[in-house]
């Protein structure tokens, strides 16, 4: 019964905004601070990309599989690239199993909208033969344990397991596509970064927690490329913002991403 | 066990003795949201084990008014085999799902929990054949350290055949190729099996051999999991 | 009739404590004329009786329990309670304001869903479910604080024999701690840092809960905590 989970708790609300009144936050971090951020990578032998990110105790574990299948009919020479979340029963008591509900799904298509906008690979690189056959590559995101900025942390992990990723090699033989033994790496050339802000209060904090998620009155999540553009924007919650809130939560995306992206490219 | 199995220069796969389990590695508390917890590497299978409970039933029309329901999934993760599965649950993940309650059911005091249920969780990362078996192994660790309260920890691994050999504990080749899998769970305090699935083709004498053969590799598990669960308070002994 | 381990070693469930004639403690059952443990902990060998002290073990509220909560319902006179246990517990009417049920009450103006109280269990009814009170000094909706959250079966370390390791706590700290036996704290001091202390502390606590000489490493602990600049 997840709706038991909904419940704001007003204690708890009320202290998250008294401490941020005084420019700190419940677990000491300052107003513009990420929690501490670990990625390993090429855990999962069986998959042809993978990496673990640890964002203080929020876990998502991203594999990367890649096979074959038929473009879509619009983009007839471009390569596949589908984004699932899986919010895992054992990563909070709030999740329950069962199909993806609306908070995975909004995971999946932000984190894919970052992949897709940015194009992080080259999809028509990931062609084989035109209108027929294409590099298929799916983005499983497994959250395995939920303290906070999901989003975020997938982003990282999304981008960690693809830079490591890579694609088995086939030959064209009669027109038809043939598995090879070689490997090639799948080269990802950018990386859209997720910022994740939350207004609580009158207060702006980047990298929300667990708690401070359960309270917020908004969320704004940028992704911001290695240019320093914008490409994917999604504001969740209950609450407006104006129209100087959102840019000055805009900026602070802009100034963090450049940290972030250089823990993704020191992870080798 | 009769050696001769052993005489001539047959070798399994990964080089392993015909008696000798996969490399195993578990790690009790690991996910910090839930009440119990556990990690387990079994050869290359990886499975993670969550715990929540006990707690109110919902719905409440599942609970049953004399004892807790234990409510067990087994899942795989899209990218744990080759080539990748649908999340979606399969017929033989409910199948297993329904097994493993009954492997764990007989270890817990659940009449002590009247109208509550506990869930166990667990999330295949990576298969390598004997999921079932490693995430049985993993659940028990999960539930003792959810401080659910049991008569015995439950142990489990598998013993089969291939190229007419009896082996334990199977790994993915040797399960796909193999002439016959015993999946078995124990509780070796109480010296009972709570598990036993076959497939394939043995004869009653090979039967109860692998029987005996599966038994004798979860009272080695059954000690690597009370290891597990003791290095979780390591600084004990240390301390004056 | 033999012991097969020494006092305060560490038990596992199923492990054979005593073989003979013994009074089965807590956390133990006895099966074939042994007596086993049912959960992980420190087995303790007292006059006749052979019981476990439990490392981990959810709450299972009995009558007399201080416990911390959260309204999750409200029905028609009673409010339901989150306290963590196996079933959720009730809150009447007449046991939040001493007064019966009346059609026109409005509840919510009493208690709201998301509201944290601090309760007593005054009974267990037919079906075990508890029934809180909110009757009582110190007791009733929190308006200030935070609530921090430890394994339940260590809430006794915690508050020490006869109160010696919470009031340790509240005499180095001056910050109010109240402890629920479900394993909720209700922390709430004058300064941020007092708060931190308390947190860090209680952290440690539950880390260390099966060790010896706690007491004292605590009382060091803090002060080390206290010199730290801010």
């Amino acid at each position: 019964m997840s709706s038991r989970y909904g419940i704001i708790p007003r204690l708890k609300r009320k202290k998250i905004q008294e401490t941020l009144a005084t420019g700190k936050r419940m677990d000491g971090r300052g107003l513009g601070d990420y929690r501490e951020i670990s990625i390993r990578t090429g855990i999962i032998e069986k998959a042809e990309g993978s990496a673990e990110v640890y964002l203080g105790e929020t876990r998502v574990l991203v594999g990367i599989k890649i096979g074959v299948g038929a473009p879509f009919e619009d983009t007839p020479d471009e390569g596949v690239l589908v984004c699932n979340a899986e919010f895992v029963p054992v990563a909070s008591p709030a999740f329950e199993p069962g199909p993806p509900d609306e908070k995975s799904i909004e995971l999946a298509r932000v984190v894919d909208r970052g992949l897709r906008s940015a194009e992080v690979v080259d999809f028509s690189k990931l062609c084989i033969i035109p209108g027929k056959k294409v590099y298929v590559v799916h983005v499983d995101l497994y959250i395995l344990n939920h303290a906070g900025n999901l989003i975020d942390a997938s982003a990282v992990a999304a981008l960690a397991a693809l830079r490591g990723a890579m694609k088995p090699v086939y030959k064209i033989e009669d027109d038809e596509a043939v598995l090879t033994e070689k490997k090639e790496p799948l080269k990802v050339r950018k990386l859209p970064v997720a910022v994740t802000i939350a207004k609580i209060g009158e207060s702006f904090v980047v990298d929300p927690s667990a708690d401070e998620e359960e309270v917020m009155d908004a969320r704004l999540t940028v992704t911001v490329d290695d240019d320093g553009n914008i490409c994917t924007l999604q504001k969740s919650g209950s609450e407006g913002l104006t129209l100087d809130e959102i840019k000055k939560a805009i900026n602070i995306a802009v100034e963090k991403a450049p940290e972030i992206r250089a823990k993704i490219t020191g992870s080798e | 066990m009769s050696p001769r199995k052993k005489k001539t220069k047959w070798e399994r796969i990964d080089g392993r003795e015909w008696n000798e389990l996969r490399p195993i590695r578990i790690e009790s508390g690991v996910l910090p949201n839930a009440d119990g917890s556990a990690y387990i590497e079994m050869g290359r299978n990886k499975i993670i084990a969550g715990v929540f409970g006990p707690k109110e039933m919902h719905p409440k029309h599942l609970a049953k008014p004399h004892m807790a329901v234990l409510r067990c999934r087994y899942h795989m993760a899209p990218f744990s085999v080759d080539p990748r599965r649908s999340p979606a649950p399969s017929r033989r993940d409910n199948e297993i799902s329904m097994v493993m309650r009954y492997a764990l059911e007989p270890a817990i005091f659940l009449e002590r929990y009247p109208r509550s249920s506990i869930d166990v969780y667990t999330e295949v990362l990576q298969a390598d054949g004997g999921t079932r078996c490693a995430c049985i192994n993993a659940a028990t660790v999960a539930l003792v350290d959810a401080g659910i309260p049991m008569r015995d920890l439950v142990a489990a691994c598998a013993a089969g055949k291939i190229d007419g050999r009896l082996i334990l504990d199977l790994g993915d080749y040797e399960d796909k190729k193999g002439q016959a899998d015993v999946p078995l769970a124990y509780m070796p305090k109480l010296d009972k099996v709570t598990l036993l699935q076959m497939d394939g083709t043995l004869s009653t004498e090979e039967m109860e051999e692998c029987v005996g053969l599966a038994i004798e590799g979860c009272k080695q598990i059954y000690e690597m999991q009370r290891e597990a669960l003791k290095k979780k308070y390591g600084i004990e002994k240390e301390e004056p | 009739m033999s012991a097969h381990f020494e006092n305060r070693d560490l038990v596992i469930p199923g492990d054979i404590l005593y073989e003979g004639r013994i009074r089965t403690g807590d956390n133990t059952y006895r099966a074939q004329g042994k007596v086993c443990a049912t959960r992980i902990g420190l087995v303790e060998y007292g006059r006749g009786i052979v019981s476990v002290i439990a490392l981990e073990a959810g709450y299972n509220p009995l009558v007399g329990d201080l416990v911390i909560g959260k309204v999750v319902d409200i029905d028609l006179g009673f409010w339901v309670v989150d306290i963590d246990a196996p079933a959720a517990a009730i809150l009447n009417v007449p046991d939040a304001i001493d007064a019966p049920f009346r059609p026109d009450l409005v509840m919510p103006d009493i208690l709201d869903v998301g509201d944290t109280i601090v309760a007593k269990v005054v009974d267990l009814d037919r079906r075990r479910t508890p029934i809180l009170s909110i009757l009582g000094r110190d007791l009733g909706k929190v308006e200030e604080g935070f609530i921090i959250r430890i394994t339940p079966s260590k809430i006794p370390r915690l508050i020490g024999k006869k109160g010696s390791m919470v009031n340790m706590i509240l005499k180095e700290t001056g910050c109010r701690i109240v402890i629920g036996q479900n394993g909720r704290i209700l922390i709430h001091g004058r300064t941020r840092k007092q708060e931190e202390i308390v947190v860090n502390v209680v952290d440690k606590i539950e880390r260390e809960a099966h060790t010896s000489g706690l007491t004292n490493r605590i009382q060091e602990y803090i002060k080390s905590l206290k010199e730290e600049p801010n």
